[in-house]
């Protein structure tokens, strides 16, 4: 039995590592709720209130996507539709080439990870800079984000020294500040020399057209301060009913992903800048994307797509604490990732068949989650579909059943085994040779088997 | 693409055909987000004040303390806006160089930026800017001190207030303390790309 991947991944995470993870995590969840519990009255409502508005979104889809673009438009924006990963990278390329632009700065979006842009933009010629700190350190040194909200959480200051070192960026010097400072400096003029800026959406308002967009270091804000042409990309589940929802979502948002009241920034973007600004884009294009959300909203765990991306669910996981977020195999990491991934694969879901079962169904994923997605029970579902569809990943791990499954359905070998059971009644417990086995039952009453006797009560009853 | 509009159009349409009914859009008051323990201060800056110190924002009531804090600290280079210089420039000493126009071909030379804000929220320590008022964007974000005047009657009471106020601009930013990361070891580190240093400067007469 080779165990799950997970569990193979997660023995070769060096100590430090898994350290430096369920440091980061455990202290964000703690400062969560002590804040949600100081400040709200009563959080769990908002959780559940925000998760009826996002389910609401979902089975109206279709209107909200329709009045979403509606309104992009009578803003001035450009809005473009890709059902696919090549065809939003294509969206993306063809509004490049049609500036004559070849450098872009990016903002952090998920998404974006998902549709593998910026390394196809790369192998088409174009710049394509990541901005976040952590996201720029996870580009030049070709790696991937770790966690939905801290990319590098997996990183030490030491390796991140070595990275700038290696690029130019100074010679080796692991003070945060420092590293921070030199960032600031190289990416500043890289936003004034790019043409186009991209970033993600935290919400879209149905109602009127703005898109939200968070971030604490001011990048995206840089980027839509320096550059002549914006590009949102977002997936077509990121919409809210209205304006005032966003009251909602913000209040939760940045409490549950990074403890504090409100991100720094929180940019309502409904259109091309206006004509009296000097700064900013002059043309913008939202590009929905699909990449097989559809599919996900026909499944029978369509609840997933209430995400927000906030990483509570991360944060609180015990197996993600051990683990991190390569462990995953995807864009996506943790229980959230654990139901999406394999969803997202539509075709290829057999190879991310194991995710769902990474997880010890404590169910503090949903407790924490600002939308109240009901986590665990997405993760079952997600276990039977894999073993109805005799997925091999859907098995890694599971200790072999079929010795127990001839057994209980023979009724001569079942009853042998219940009589047979009375040896533990009298055998020495405490002598087991297996010390780990030994500890358990010396820790614990076993209680005097039994077996045969609930068969004997049915048979003395039927007598009449 | 608008092949592709229609495909993913009739694909949400056809997941949802089979749902017996659909879930309903919940209401909500705003009373319900409304932070515990709110108070009403009768002098919303005192609020505000207090909470963008606690986002590590600085709030300031005068100019001269303005002028003396970026004395101080040798910060005599900045922007600013060209409508609001002319009632700022006199407690500003001569040694001072602001300009009234941003040149973006040399974005190191401002160590400050004075902007005007469209408003403030009392209970985060927000600072709201929108195009309308802003006199460039990168006037108020490239500058290592970001210097946003405010008045009184513009700062609302709650994040609720100022969502349902947002006014028809195609940008409005929130801006809740100064720049920050914690990307490196969980370290909290400021001014990252935008100011490390955000002040409020109250303007009222």
């Amino acid at each position: 039995m080779a165990g799950q991947p997970i569990d193979q991944f997660a023995a070769r995470l060096p100590a430090d590592k898994r350290a430096a993870v369920y440091l980061g995590t455990k202290t964000t969840h703690e400062k969560r709720t002590q804040l949600l519990f100081d400040q709200f009255a009563d959080p769990d409502r908002l959780r559940r209130l925000a998760g009826e508005i996002k389910q609401h979104v979902l089975e109206n889809l279709d209107t909200y996507l329709t009045q979403a673009e509606a309104q992009l438009k009578a803003h001035g924006a450009q809005v473009h539709w890709a059902a696919t990963a090549e065809e939003a990278c294509g969206a993306v390329l063809r509004i490049m080439q049609a500036r004559g632009a070849t450098k872009m700065v990016k903002a952090k979006t998920m998404v974006s990870e998902e549709i593998g842009l910026a390394p196809f933009l790369e192998r088409h010629g174009i710049e394509a800079l990541e901005t976040d700190l952590g996201e720029f350190i996870v580009q030049i040194d070709r790696d991937h984000p770790s966690h939905l909200v801290r990319p590098i959480i997996h990183k030490n200051r030491r390796e991140i020294a070595q990275s700038f070192e290696r690029e130019g960026l100074g010679a080796y010097n692991d003070d945060p500040e420092t590293i921070t400072r030199r960032a600031r400096q190289y990416l500043r003029h890289k936003y004034m020399a790019a043409n186009v800026g991209l970033t993600g959406a935290n919400f879209v308002s149905a109602e009127s057209g703005r898109i939200v967009v968070v971030t604490n270091e001011g990048n995206s804000r840089f980027s839509l301060a320096a550059t002549k042409c914006h590009i949102v990309l977002v997936g077509i589940e990121k919409l809210v009913p209205r304006d005032r929802d966003l009251g909602l979502f913000l209040n939760l948002l940045a409490r549950s992903a990074t403890a504090q009241a409100l991100t720094v920034y929180t940019e309502f973007i409904s259109g091309p800048k206006l004509p009296s600004q000097p700064d900013g884009p002059e043309e913008m294009h939202v590009i929905f994307v699909d990449n097989n959300r559809t599919g996900v909203l026909a499944s029978d765990c369509r609840e997933i797509l209430r995400c927000i991306r906030c990483g509570a669910c991360l944060n609180v996981c015990p197996v993600y604490r051990q683990v991190s977020g390569h462990a995953y195999r995807s864009v996506y990491p943790g229980p959230l990732g654990a139901v999406l991934s394999p969803l997202l694969a539509g075709g290829h879901f057999a190879e991310k068949a194991d995710l769902p079962k990474a997880s010890s169904l404590c169910g503090a994923c949903n407790e924490v989650c600002p939308v109240d997605i009901p986590l665990p029970d997405l993760l079952l579902r997600l276990r039977d579909k894999g073993k109805r569809a005799h997925a091999s990943l859907a098995a890694a791990g599971t200790p072999p059943m079929g010795a127990w499954a001839i057994l209980a359905s023979t009724p001569g070998a079942w009853k042998l085994a219940l009589a047979a059971g009375r040896i533990l009644n009298v055998l020495p417990l405490g002598l087991i040779p297996i010390p780990a086995l030994r500890a358990w039952v010396g820790k614990r009453a076993v209680p005097a088997w039994r077996g045969g006797e609930f068969r004997k009560w049915m048979r003395d009853r039927r007598k009449p | 693409m608008s092949d592709s509009r229609e495909q993913i159009l009739s694909r949400v349409r056809a997941a949802l055909a089979p749902l017996p009914r659909r879930a309903p859009l919940p209401d909500w008051e705003p009373a319900l987000v409304a932070l515990r323990g709110q108070r009403a201060d009768a002098d919303p800056w005192a609020l505000f004040a207090e909470r963008l110190k606690a986002v590590n924002g600085t709030p300031l009531t005068s100019v001269a303390e303005l002028a003396a804090l970026l004395e101080a600290e040798g910060w005599r280079h900045g922007y600013c806006d060209p409508q609001l210089w002319p009632s700022l420039r006199e407690a500003f000493p001569a040694s001072f160089i602001v300009e009234t126009e941003f040149d973006r071909t040399r974005i190191d030379d401002y160590q400050f930026g004075i902007t005007a804000a469209t408003g403030a929220i009392a209970e985060t320590g927000t600072l709201i800017l929108s195009d309308r008022d802003t006199s460039r964007r990168l006037g108020a974000l490239a500058p290592w001190v970001h210097i946003a005047t405010l008045r009184r009657e513009q700062i609302f009471a709650d994040l609720s207030a100022a969502v349902a106020a947002l006014p028809a601009d195609p940008n409005v930013i929130w801006v809740t303390g100064p720049s920050k990361t914690a990307d490196v070891e969980g370290i909290l580190i400021e001014g990252v790309h935008g100011p490390g240093l955000q002040i409020a400067l109250l303007v009222d007469r």
